[in-house]
């Protein structure tokens, strides 16, 4: 059952939108984001829309995938676009029932939000679909690069989400192998209510910590015979370089942001 | 030949828990590898052969004594990416030492560390993987790979450093005989075609045969040092030490008990094979 997890789900695929370096899709996805924010009126909505449907055309990735992605924040979707539906005041009532009432701004801020948080996901989504972790923190860390003179630890943050990444399959092999060692000793994990199920939970957490510390120890020890020494002079295998598609994609991102800002000036 | 690495009067303790004594588990280790060699190190758990090791590259510092890699003092902090640069080490669990979940991204690692330009990062990773025969899988993941392939990408992590020494601490310890004979055979051919002086620690008396030396640890003080045959054909002392002697010697010397005129020098089952034939024709 625990198999089926996966982190920062990422289908491999040969397209441009996967071979984009992921620093042109990190600054991709930012311009995506504060273009959505800017956006007022239906027309800026629309390009949006059509800009990562484009995206998500060029890409190959499945529509459905991408939906899928939504399924975890459809109750936040929902509360906030309730919430703008009913609380908005408004000058005109489209409907009142009790103390429930729809004015005109409240139905058109609740289609909006509902619309801007859909957009949002599905684009952030579709960059790690096509961009696999390991090079999504490599980017991270070259974006950020600018932001070791104030004394940020870049280099070691990347470091800690790469181990993470690297250590998730054998943590899983290893909750799997301490479950089948608690149910061969009568452990149920699958009866009960919710909190004998979460009671159920210790026995395995607590072992797997415990093996969690102690690789962490040898993983240290391992790293420092290979001489690691944090970040400093170090160099890397595969260097990152923006190629002519890059240069493509990324004006092509600040036309639609600018796009938006003109449309919005005109109250558009 | 030249001296690879250097002990003398060599103590190590452990800390202590609160209000005990500090436990020693080195007590005083004289030692000099000459490089090139293959030198297996025995010895029962407990016996200071892990201690020993660790302090080949200054994961531990000498509490008494020193340590000479190469003629450069561990205790000098100034060495201390030289000195590990020159002694690579691998550990028991292949999990724990594997950094990267893309093989080439690990073996690349230490070089990466070592400031190494990236063209030439990108030869020593393929050439590496290579010398120990992974060179297929190198845009693998390793949790997909099995246990002796993982012992041997990490192998590969370390050659690409390019040192003159490699250390491993139990490193066939996890793995199953097919696992155990692919480890072995690598850092064989490693030691054969490079020239690399490689550092076995292991309990597995089976794996002293081919060794140019083995040492034997015990209660943190070297307890014998010699050849193979010089070393197992002390039955009883090495039994006295909680180890038993490989199969074969074990053989010809219950034979021999039992009055049958055997030499207890052959190790290999060939040797000893021969040897039995020789002494049964011979009555």
């Amino acid at each position: 059952m625990l198999k089926d997890i996966t982190l920062g789900q990422y289908f491999p695929g040969n397209t441009v939108a996967h071979k984009l370096d992921p620093r042109t899709k990190i600054l991709l996805v930012v311009l995506y984001i504060v273009a959505l924010f800017c956006a007022k009126s239906l027309l800026t909505y629309g390009l949006m829309a059509l800009c990562l449907a484009v995206c998500v055309r060029i890409s190959r990735v499945g529509v459905k995938q991408l939906v899928r992605g939504l399924k975890p924040v459809l109750v936040i979707i929902i509360f906030t676009g309730i919430l703008n539906l009913f609380f908005t005041p408004g000058d005109r009532y489209i409907f009142e029932w009790g103390f429930l009432h729809v004015s005109d701004t409240g139905l058109r801020s609740a289609v909006f939000m509902v619309l801007r948080i859909m957009l949002l996901i599905m684009g952030t989504f579709l960059m790690t679909y096509t961009t696999s972790p390991i090079s999504l923190t490599d980017g991270l860390e070259r974006l950020l690069n600018g932001l070791k003179k104030l004394h940020v630890p870049v280099h070691e943050l990347a470091m800690m989400m790469s181990i993470a990444l690297r250590f998730i399959p054998t943590l899983i092999e290893e909750t799997d192998k301490i479950m089948s060692a608690q149910k061969a000793r009568g452990a149920d994990f699958e009866s009960g209510n919710l909190i004998q199920k979460a009671k159920a939970l210790i026995p395995i957490l607590v072992p797997l910590f415990i093996s969690a510390f102690r690789r962490a120890d040898e993983l240290a020890t391992a790293m420092e015979c290979r001489c690691y020494h944090g970040g400093e002079g170090r160099t890397k295998l595969h260097v990152l370089k923006y190629q002519r598609r890059d240069y493509i994609a990324l004006t092509a991102g600040v036309l639609v942001v600018t796009a938006v800002l003109v449309l919005r000036h005109f109250g558009l | 030949m030249p001296t690879m690495i250097e002990t003398s009067s060599l103590r190590f303790a452990y800390p202590a828990d609160e209000g005990g004594q500090p436990v020693f588990a080195l007590r005083g280790v004289d030692l000099k590898i000459e490089k090139g060699s293959f030198v297996v190190v025995l010895g029962h758990n407990g016996s200071g052969k892990s201690t020993l090791a660790k302090t080949f590259n200054a994961v531990l510092l000498p509490a008494g004594g020193k340590v000479y890699v190469e003629g450069m003092d561990t205790l000098d902090e100034s060495l201390l990416l030289a000195i590990r640069q020159r002694v690579g080490m691998v550990f028991q669990n292949p999990d724990n030492q594997i950094v990267a979940n893309v093989v080439e991204e690990d073996v690349a690692f230490a070089p990466e560390n070592l400031g190494v330009p990236s063209e030439e990062i990108r030869q020593r990773v393929d050439n590496a993987l290579k010398a120990v025969d992974m060179y297929e899988f190198v845009t693998h993941a390793p949790h997909l790979l099995s246990g002796g392939q993982k012992q041997r990408i990490a192998i590969a992590g370390v050659i690409a450093m390019e040192p003159d020494c490699i250390v491993l601490d139990e490193a066939t310890a996890m793995l199953d005989p097919i696992g155990r004979q692919e480890v072995l055979s690598t850092i064989h051919r490693l030691n054969r075609e490079k020239g690399i002086t490689v550092i076995l620690i292991t309990h597995h008396m089976n794996e002293a045969e081919d060794a140019d030396r083995v040492i034997v640890m015990d209660d943190g003080k070297v307890a014998m040092d010699g050849t193979p045959k010089e070393v197992f054909t002390q039955v009883d002392h090495l039994r006295a030490m909680g180890l038993t002697a490989p199969d074969t010697v074990d053989l010809l010397d219950r034979l021999r008990k039992d009055g049958l005129d055997v030499p207890l020098d052959a190790l290999t089952v060939e040797e000893c094979a021969d040897a039995i034939t020789r002494a049964v024709a011979g009555n």
